[in-house]
């Protein structure tokens, strides 16, 4: 009772990442709480993931294994999650926000008189006063607001669970050394659908595999709407193939039609925090620098000296990203070996 | 089922927060939001052309827009009467003020239980929090199925409607029985601009509180009757629990705001010359960030 509820998601029978980084975010806060780690696993043939589960914390995972669930579909997976909900009464509960999550939580959350905050960047412990009354223990659910402008730290006093959605690739994924002995514990999925939790077809699906990884690339190479064309792109493409990078966008390169949105980098697009980030023609809103601000080493591309970006770089390159460019290209094939 | 179809499409106000210029910006860094235009929330532009696509197609269709927020949001009301929209109401009251995409969704389920319409579509979500939530929230409030991030509604008779949805990596068609809640994408088709016809006829289009303000001499003229009345619905018209409005029916508190300030770290400044951009890429080769 009380504990922490991470739903986990999977994705052609694989647990996706995004929830494996909230079990290991979840179990830092289960420390400062004293409390277990439960996740909540539903889909079709998908037992076996429990394991994986236990290797990053979970007491328990709550499984609801049924042929009728093998694709998400909001109103089951509602009607299970917050049948849950009520019986095991969570302190937290934890869903990435994918299209998934996005679709499932705040369903959950209306139903339940929860609050619910989205995107969160940061979650962490903290007391709270109100008034005259004092909370300990709450979740401070940290997150960019007013198109990432503000950064607001929400917190939900009276109400449980206290619920967030975290974007893939904000939280650190770290398995335990070893695994805790955890259990299953069985959902009756047949006492909980009805029929018309039922009535919303799937007629038809075609997930792409995933092709484009710059999440997972050591190495970045963006380019923003100071590229100029889609053609002009290739110059970020060479420059990335050259180093063994991938190729990222802001989001007014990905609007403008320069790159694919998979390679968007961002507060609507994805968080990165490579080795190295070289960004060309970009000017460095914040809305884009949420996404990357994090990476070890920032080098800056861009002629115009005011362009806030060269503030958060390591090496700051006033110029013509079209010199620049060729120049890092051909200075690379030279001294490397 | 009512004889016509009638579709209400949720729609908000919001500051332009994807164009924060210099001039939008304060002496200390931070965001001057009374600077930032106030426009038609983009996603939800996307959700009236899927609404206006479906009035193209059956005939019997009546658009209704649903907004919340102070006076000036009329405005949404009127944009949406321009662009082709049969109606809307304008849902406004202090007691709705301070309330989060919980209590916010308790109004509007609210008012659309009184407009009892046969399909919701709205925007995901709006660009001054990026939630995503409040569609589901009144779906679930109406007891309603949801279709979110839909891209295009395909074929919709009396019964069902079936949509095209775009996920992460990829499709997926789903098809949902009559009344549904669905959320559209900025990745659907633009909306249409305004009509001409449209514009003439609504272009005086005015809720009760502009007309007043306005001024006297003007509503005593009676002319306030020849032009179209934006209905204004507080609580008063759409009842319900006090509570549930507002702040007190939020259950989510906002403890902390920082602005945002780009912050400048340790940093060398370097020109395109050949000598600086060898220089960087030695020292990075011989530190194994590349190569």
């Amino acid at each position: 009772m009380n504990n922490i509820i991470v739903y986990c998601e999977t994705d052609g029978g694989r647990l996706c990442d995004v929830s494996l980084e909230l079990m290991t975010k979840a179990r830092d806060l289960a420390a400062s709480l004293s409390c277990d780690v439960e996740a909540l696993l539903i889909g079709h043939d998908v037992r076996g993931l429990a394991d994986e589960l236990y290797s990053y914390g979970a007491a328990v995972v709550h499984l609801a294994d049924d042929k009728r669930l093998e694709f998400f579909r909001t109103l089951p997976y509602a009607s299970i999650t917050i049948d849950l909900f009520r019986k095991e009464q969570p302190q937290i509960a934890l869903f990435g926000a994918t299209s998934v999550g996005r679709d499932l939580a705040p369903r959950v959350s209306s139903a339940l008189h929860s609050g619910l905050t989205a995107d969160c960047t940061s979650l962490e412990i903290g007391d709270h006063q109100d008034k005259e009354k004092q909370y300990h223990n709450l979740l401070y659910q940290i997150r960019p607001a007013f198109g990432g402008n503000i950064i607001a730290t929400i917190v939900n006093p009276e109400h449980r669970p206290q619920m967030a959605t975290v974007r893939e690739g904000v939280m650190k994924k770290a398995p335990l050394a070893a695994p805790v002995a955890g259990r299953i514990s069985e959902i009756d999925v047949n006492s909980i659908l009805k029929d018309s939790d039922l009535t919303v077809e799937i007629v038809a699906r075609e997930i792409e595999e995933r092709k484009i990884d710059i999440k997972g690339a050591q190495i970045i190479v963006a380019g923003g709407f100071g590229v100029g064309s889609k053609e002009n792109f290739d110059l970020i493409f060479e420059l990335a193939r050259t180093l063994g990078g991938e190729v990222g966008a802001s989001r007014a390169a990905v609007d403008a039609g320069f790159a694919d949105h998979a390679r968007q980098i961002g507060q609507t697009g994805v968080t990165v925090r490579p080795k190295l980030f070289i960004s060309c023609g970009i000017s460095g809103q914040i809305q884009h620098t949420a996404g990357m601000d994090q990476s070890s080493m920032i080098i800056s591309i861009n002629s115009d000296p005011e362009a806030p970006i060269h503030k958060i770089a390591d090496y700051a390159i006033v110029g013509d990203l079209n010199v620049v460019i060729p120049k890092l290209i051909k200075f690379y094939k030279q001294n490397s070996k | 089922m009512n004889d016509k179809l009638k579709i209400v499409v949720l729609a908000k106000q919001v500051p332009d927060t994807r164009n924060v210029g210099k001039d939008a910006m304060k002496e200390d860094g931070t965001v001057n939001r009374a600077a930032l235009p106030a426009i038609f929330n983009p996603e939800d532009m996307n959700a009236l052309e899927q609404a206006l696509r479906i009035k193209d197609r059956l005939k019997d269709v009546e658009i209704h827009l649903l907004t919340m927020g102070p006076g000036r949001a009329a405005d949404i009301i009127r944009e949406g009467l321009f662009r082709g929209a049969d109606g809307g109401v304008l849902l406004t009251d202090r007691k709705f003020a301070g309330a989060d995409t919980l209590a916010t969704s308790y109004a509007l389920a609210q008012a659309v239980r009184k407009i009892a319409p046969d399909m919701i579509i709205a925007g995901r979500q709006a660009i001054d929090g990026d939630t995503a939530q409040v569609g589901p929230q009144v779906a679930e409030k109406l007891g309603w199925p949801q279709i979110t991030y839909a891209e295009e509604v395909l074929y919709i008779d009396d019964n069902r409607v079936t949509v095209r949805r775009r996920l992460e990596r990829g499709i997926e068609v789903v098809s949902s029985p009559l009344p549904v809640l669905i959320t559209v994408t900025g990745t659907a088709a633009a909306c249409r601009p305004r009509n001409a016809k449209q514009l003439l006829r609504y272009k005086g289009a005015r809720t009760v509180s502009e007309d007043q303000a306005s001024g006297s001499e003007y509503a005593a003229s009676g002319k306030c009757s020849e032009h179209f009345q934006i209905p204004e619905w507080g609580f008063a018209e759409i009842g319900g629990d006090e509570k549930s409005y507002g702040s007190s029916g939020s259950p989510t508190k906002v403890k902390k705001i920082e602005n945002i300030i780009l912050q400048a770290k340790e940093s060398r400044t370097l020109s395109d010359s050949d000598a600086d951009i060898e220089g960087l890429v030695k020292e990075l080769i011989s530190s194994h960030t590349i190569g």
